[in-house]
C-alpha cells in the first residue's frame, strides 16, 4: 500500500478522483454539487506528494459514480485527473478525463448581456478551446477561474 | 448560400458574400424586375428593441420582392411587455411567417431563436453581438468604391460595443484587406473578436491615433462613441473630439477615400463632410434595400 492510499481511507463503492491539480479538490466538490448536505461520505487529500505531479489532490466520494458529463467538466479544472470507479472495494473502471469539445448546461456565461442569462429556456453551451471556454451564444471567452461560473 | 439562417457574419464565406452582393447588384440595377419573385410570402418582423431604419429597410426589401410583412409591433405594446419569452414569441410568429427578422438587446438571441423555429432567422442586431445584414451592405458599398481586395480599411470609434464593427471585421477576413482599428484604449475590440481575427490570420493593426494610418486608407468606417460608455462627461468630451471627422482632418487622406458610417451619427462626422466626395454614408444606407432584397431572396 502506498503512502497516498494510507492517507485517505479505502471506499466500498463510489468514485476516487486521483491526480487532481493540487488545490482544486474543493472546486471539484463544488463542480459535483457536493456540499455534505447529501449525506455522502467524502474524503479529501490535499497537497499529497505525487510522483507524476509533484503535488496533487485526491477526492473520494462514497456511494456515487460520476456521470460522463461530470467527468467532462472535471477535465476543465483537473486535466490530469484519473477516475477510479469502485464497487465492493474493487476498482472496476479506471480512466483519464478527456476534455470534451463542448460542455452544456453546467456553467453560466459571465456575460450578463448574454441570452443565456435572460431568463429564457435555454441551456448554456460552451465550446472548449485550447486555453479556455467559449460561449456558443454570445461568443465570450472564459479563461480564468472557470469554477466561478458554475451554474447553481 | 447553403445556410438556413443568417446569424453572424462569421458564418459567411467569401463565396456567400459574393453571391449576395452580385444578386444585390442585379436588384440595384432594376428593382422592379423582382416585383413578383416572392408574392404571397410573409416576413415576420420581431423587433424587441426599437430600430426604425433597419426595420423599414427589411420591410421595403420584402415588399419590393412581392412579399408582405407581419410585425409584432413595439415591445411596449406587445405581450413581451407582459413577460413573454423570446422563445415563445418566435414560435408563435413562426406560425404566421416564412422567415423571421429578429432584433434583440441580448447577445446570442438570434442564435437561440434559430434553435426554436424551422423557418429562416435573420439576425438584425443582437445587443453588442452581431449585425450581419448591415455587414453585407457595408461590403457592397466597399466593393462599389474600392473593391474588396488589396485595400486598407480603417475602422474607428467604439470598437468594444459596436456590433457592426464586429461583424464587419469578421467578414473582411475573407478578403485581402488590411484592417486598422482606431479607438481609445478603453473602447478597443473585445477579446473574443481579437481572438477570431488572430485565428483567421487577418492582417490587423490597432491604433489610438487616426493620423497614424489615415493617409494609407481606402475606406474609413466611422462609428459612434456613446456618452454613456464613459464614467464622466469630461472624459467623453476629450475622446469624442479626437475621434470626429472634419474636412480638415481629411486633408491628409487619399483623394478617393470613402468615409462610411452605419448611421445614425451624432457629431462624429461633421455636416461639412457631407458635400465632399469622401461622404459615402448616405449611399451606404440606400444600399440596405437591394442587399436585404438579395438576402431575403436567397433565404425565403
Ligand atoms: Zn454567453
Amino acid at each position: 500500500m502506498t503512502d497516498t492510499e494510507l492517507r485517505v481511507s479505502k471506499i466500498q463503492s463510489g468514485t476516487v478522483i486521483d491526480h487532481v491539480t493540487a488545490g482544486e479538490a474543493l472546486h471539484v466538490l463544488t463542480l459535483l454539487g457536493i456540499d455534505g448536505s447529501g449525506g455522502e461520505t467524502v474524503s479529501l487529500g490535499m497537497n499529497v506528494p505525487s510522483e507524476r505531479l509533484g503535488k496533487k489532490d485526491v477526492v473520494k466520494v462514497e456511494g456515487r459514480e460520476l456521470s460522463e458529463s461530470e467527468l467532462e467538466v472535471l477535465s476543465l479544472i483537473a486535466p490530469e485527473a484519473t477516475i477510479n470507479i469502485v464497487r465492493e472495494y474493487d476498482v472496476v473502471d479506471k480512466r483519464r478525463v478527456e476534455p470534451p469539445e463542448e460542455v452544456s448546461g453546467v456553467l453560466t456565461c459571465p456575460n450578463r448581456d448574454c441570452i443565456t442569462n435572460a431568463g429564457e429556456p435555454v441551456a448554456t453551451r460552451f465550446a472548449v478551446l485550447d486555453d479556455g471556454l467559449r460561449c456558443e451564444y454570445c461568443g465570450d471567452i472564459v479563461r480564468d477561474d472557470i469554477t466561478a461560473h458554475l451554474a447553481d | 448560400m447553403r445556410h438556413d439562417h443568417l446569424l453572424t457574419a462569421k458564418q459567411l464565406s467569401r463565396e456567400d458574400v459574393e453571391t449576395v452582393l452580385d444578386r444585390a447588384a442585379e436588384f440595384d440595377r432594376d428593382p422592379s424586375a423582382a416585383r413578383e419573385r416572392h408574392a404571397g410570402e410573409l416576413l415576420g418582423l420581431c423587433f424587441f428593441e426599437p430600430s426604425t431604419r433597419t426595420k423599414m429597410s427589411f420591410e421595403t426589401a420584402a415588399k419590393r420582392l412581392g412579399a408582405d410583412v407581419v410585425d409584432m409591433g413595439s415591445v411596449e405594446s406587445s405581450s413581451v411587455k407582459k413577460g413573454e419569452s423570446l422563445a415563445d414569441t418566435v414560435r408563435v410568429v413562426e406560425g404566421y411567417a416564412d422567415a423571421l427578422v429578429l432584433r434583440h438587446p441580448k447577445q446570442g438571441a438570434a442564435k437561440m431563436a434559430s434553435e426554436y423555429v424551422d423557418v429562416p432567422v435573420v439576425n438584425a442586431g443582437d445587443g453588442a453581438g452581431h449585425h450581419p445584414s448591415q455587414t453585407l451592405l457595408d461590403l457592397y458599398t466597399i466593393r462599389e468604391h474600392a473593391g474588396l481586395d488589396d485595400i486598407s480599411v480603417g475602422i474607428m470609434g467604439d470598437l468594444k460595443y459596436g456590433r457592426t464593427v464586429h461583424s464587419l471585421a469578421h467578414a473582411l477576413t475573407n478578403f485581402d484587406v488590411r484592417q486598422h482599428f482606431v479607438s481609445p484604449e478603453s473602447l478597443r475590440l473585445p477579446r473574443s473578436v481579437r481572438y477570431d481575427l488572430h485565428e483567421s490570420g487577418a492582417q490587423v493593426r490597432e491604433h489610438e491615433d487616426l493620423e497614424d494610418v489615415l493617409p494609407n486608407l481606402d475606406v474609413l468606417y466611422v462609428t459612434r462613441i456613446q456618452r454613456e460608455r464613459f464614467p464622466d462627461e469630461d472624459e467623453y468630451e476629450a475622446v469624442a473630439g479626437e475621434y470626429s471627422i472634419t474636412p480638415d482632418v481629411l486633408e491628409r487622406a487619399k483623394d478617393d477615400l470613402s468615409v462610411m458610417h452605419p448611421l445614425p451619427r451624432v457629431d462624429e462626422i461633421a455636416p461639412e463632410v457631407d458635400d465632399t466626395d469622401y461622404a459615402t454614408y448616405f449611399e451606404q444606407a440606400h444600399n440596405g434595400v437591394p442587399v436585404r432584397m438579395a438576402l431575403l431572396d436567397l433565404l425565403l
